[in-house]
């Protein structure tokens, strides 16, 4: 058995069912330190209160459930590690969509502004019996982005994102950019045009939380300067 | 308060599986995805390596080759036409994929590239083969993002966050499902003509594994508590490199870019166990090697743990080729893989037995194979059985897309020319019996802790290495579960986003899944693939070249049948690398 550390677990919880405000609840823990905080959690689930509600599935920072804000920074549940968050940690919902219940938030809004981004190969070329030819350095040119797992901890960490519900938010201008760069796809143009509008691209004011807050590391700004570039310049070639 | 749906189709599990059968029964008639997470959420996006077919991009290669191998893979226990299909149907669809914009990596020439992989060979075990086709090392993300992309552009109806609960069959056809709306608590019927089950795996009846919380096999459970029997569920695949402890999943695919295994003592033991191919052996020898070493002392201090060494590779290959895997040894053991050895063990990875079904993805039942009229499975919960007794890496990947395609175009095919069946009475009742038990039992242990004692019990008794006295000890243990299950108390006693109720009820379908395999494994006293008998370490053609069949009994106990496993070209050899 390796040593144990002290963990101090503060939740926002939100239960509907129980009272209509948010309060705040504690948990003392006992956990080892490389257990990862959505152990925490479940130590919390599992031995204290079954009410809490989370989403998780994974447990290794893929399947995209388990974002929320861990001590004030938007982060994944499993990918930070009790031993870097000790004595102490502070655990809330991601901001900006409603919440549902504890650190459950509604993610339809958050789907909604993905797909408005066309999100899927355009290309209506006759295809062969066999692959489209892409290079190397043409498959690298988009590789960043198609990382992105839509876990919605850019998105959430978006101030302008909190303040208009209308602008698409990082996550989806990132799937924009994994085919407007993509050499096989015919439909940047339309991608552009939608982003070019007033919920789209522009809004950006550049603060870097959405590079900061994936836990892909994907350079979320990045890629939205791209966009921004190939919308003003039309460089798509 | 119940609402009543009415489709033609409906696919249970919003997986690869899942949404591939989507692609194709949308298309035709009304259809409809209920899954228990959002689609993006499920376990195929962990996939990593790769998804073979046999382009021969990079070096010769054929699709009987890659059958050949599937088959001496599976210790000769899988369906020989149906991975003869898989195979050659490989081809289109990895080039149907690439139409869909997945970004594989690709050749100096433009091509889709290929890597080596466990278990894939030249010419019949000749030499490994480049046949995995692959993007970096997050294959299954980049798959399942392909086919959720397709999926809007298709315009699919989803119903996210819905777990179905029970099936409903009238007369032995299919009538339908039953499902909890977990956001409101509320019970939805379903009404329809063809249903498919892609509801995935059950990993986590084990303590130490690669599979998601989320996986536990609801969807072989429905169906088997509605009288389907369960087909080869005595083989679950342990694969070799799982984060020490955490049984998070390092890919096959460091191996296959030259990545080695090292013992205590600093040497590449797999040298011994498959002088051949190596580390790159299927996972089954793999996982037994690594038990064998670390059972006389040659485990990495003592301990329950080998090395996976990738120091001598090029940071270049490291970067591009395997890099989410060598972060999760950064992130999750605070080893950094250019300068350290990662710590790993064998984890409970893929279950090869599963809802039994033929090639189009019917289910079917008994020795005599009878077609279940509308019920269809594919992906990890079905057994087509392609995998056999040890399935080859990537090759469930490849399943997902070859089997879910064709289970879609069936199950479509049906409802167009089915009537719709009327429901039973009170089509919803014993999911609603069942959902009013949990809720209100008392007085008895947590859902956790019970379900804690399972994954660990099977974990030391039913797992790598199996001998009949640990066996029938699981078997008395599991009695003792169950009926501590029927007292265990949920806290939760709400409607809104009730995950408490959940998991209980996932424990019931966890506890359903080990007590087939368990007696199963009792059952079969030989050692083939991922299915080893310390008592019984030979395989044993004349009584056991044959499919188990798992039926429940009325008090949860399991009566066992057999069928013949369809031959082809192939004839049992001794299975060496």
């Amino acid at each position: 058995m390796a040593e144990t550390v002290a963990l101090t677990v503060r939740i926002r919880r939100f239960n509907p069912e129980v009272r209509p405000d948010p309060w705040w609840d504690e948990f003392e823990l006992e956990m080892e330190p490389f257990d990862r905080l959505l152990d925490a959690l479940h130590e919390v689930k599992w031995r204290h209160d079954g009410t809490l509600a989370l989403r998780r599935s994974c447990a290794h920072g893929i399947c995209g459930s388990d974002a929320m804000v861990i001590n004030g920074k938007n982060d994944l549940a499993c990918k930070v590690l009790v031993k870097d968050v000790a004595p102490k940690v502070t655990v809330e919902p991601i901001r900006g969509l409603r919440v549902l219940k504890d650190l459950i938030v509604d993610m339809d809004t958050f789907f909604e502004g993905y797909k408005r981004m066309l999100p899927y190969l355009i290309n209506d070329e006759e295809t062969s019996e066999r692959e489209r030819l892409q290079s190397p350095e043409e498959r690298e040119r988009f590789d960043d982005t198609t990382k992105c797992i839509l876990c919605a901890a850019c998105t959430t960490s978006c101030p302008i994102f909190w303040g208009d519900e209308g602008y698409v938010g990082p996550a989806a201008i990132v799937n924009a950019h994994r085919f407007i760069f993509d050499s096989r796809d015919r439909g940047g143009r339309k991608r552009l045009e939608i982003l070019g509008e007033k919920p789209g691209v522009f809004r950006c004011r550049t603060t870097f939380n959405c590079t900061e807050a994936c836990p892909r590391g994907i350079k979320v700004t990045k890629a939205i300067q791209e966009v921004k570039r190939a919308i003003m310049f039309d460089h798509l070639g | 308060m119940t609402t009543t749906h009415v489709y033609d189709a409906v696919i249970v599990g919003a997986g690869g599986a899942g949404l591939r059968a989507a692609l194709e029964a949308s298309g035709e008639v009304s259809t409809a995805v209920i899954s228990k997470l959002y689609p993006t959420r499920s376990h195929t996006g962990t996939a990593q390596g790769g998804v073979c077919a046999a382009l021969g991009n990079v070096e010769e290669d054929s699709p009987e080759w890659h059958a050949f191998d599937t088959v001496k893979g599976g210790d000769y226990l899988v369906d020989q036409p149906a991975a003869d299909i898989m195979c050659r149907e490989a081809i289109d669809r990895i080039i149907e994929l690439e139409h869909w914009g997945f970004p594989f990596n690709r050749t100096p020439d433009g091509k889709i590239d290929q890597r080596r992989f466990g278990g894939h060979t030249r010419n019949h075990g000749e030499a490994a083969v480049r046949r995995a086709c692959y993007a970096a090392d997050r294959t299954g993300h980049m798959i399942l993002q392909t086919l959720y992309q397709q999926c809007i552009k298709q315009d699919v109806r989803f119903f996210n966050e819905f777990y179905v609960i029970d099936l409903l069959l009238v007369d032995g056809s299919t009538a339908g499902v039953v499902a909890y709306e977990l956001a409101t608590g509320e019970i939805h019927v379903f009404r329809a003509k063809s249903v498919l089950f892609a509801t995935g795996g059950y990993g986590k009846i084990f303590k130490i594994t690669s599979n998601a919380h989320t996986l536990t096999g609801d969807g072989m459970s429905v169906c088997y508590r509605r009288g389907i029997p369960l087909e080869d569920m005595e083989f679950f695949q342990f694969h070799p490199t799982g984060i020490y402890k955490m049984g998070i999943l390092i890919s096959e695919a460091v191996r296959g870019e030259g990545g080695i295994l090292l013992n205590g003592e600093g040497e590449r033991f797999m040298e011994r166990y498959a002088p051949t191919i190596k580390d790159l052996a299927p996972r089954d020898m793999v996982s037994r090697a690594i038990y064998q070493e670390i059972k006389e002392g040659r485990g990495v201090d003592g301990k329950d743990y080998v090395y996976l060494d990738v120091r001598h590779l090029d940071p270049e290959v490291i970067e591009k080729k395997i890099p989410d895997v060598t972060e999760f040894a950064r992130i999750y053991l605070g080893v950094e893989p250019t300068t350290d050895p990662v710590p790993t063990q064998p984890t409970a990875h893929y279950g090869m037995g599963g809802i039994p079904t033929d090639a189009d993805g019917r289910v079917v039942v008994g020795e005599g194979e009878d077609v279940v009229p509308g019920l269809y499975a594919a992906g990890e919960c079905a057994c087509v059985s392609v995998h056999g007794a040890n399935r080859l890496g990537t090759n469930s990947l490849l399943d997902i897309v070859v089997f879910g395609r064709r289970g879609g175009l069936d199950m479509a095919r049906y409802a167009k020319e089915a009537d719709l069946p009327e429901l039973p009475r009170d089509a919803e009742g014993d999911a609603v019996a069942g959902l009013r038990g949990l809720l209100e039992a008392s007085g008895g242990d947590s859902i956790a802790d019970i379900r804690d004692e399972l994954q660990e019990q099977m974990f030391d008794l039913a797992a790598v290495v199996r001998v009949e006295e640990g066996l029938r000890k699981m078997q008395e243990l599991l009695g003792g579960l169950r009926e501590r299950y029927g007292r265990a108390v949920v806290q939760d006693k709400g409607s809104v986003y009730n995950t408490d109720l959940m998991e209980a009820w996932e424990l019931g379908a966890l506890l359903d899944c080990a007590d087939t395999l368990v007696a199963a494994a009792l059952a079969r006293d030989e050692s083939r693939g991922g299915h080893y008998r310390e008592d019984h370490p030979l395989r044993d053609d004349d009584h056991w070249l044959r499919h188990s069949l798992a039926w429940r009994e009325p008090d949860s106990g399991v009566r066992l049948e057999y069928k013949p496993v369809k031959m082809g070209a192939y004839v049992p050899m001794e299975r060496k690398y």
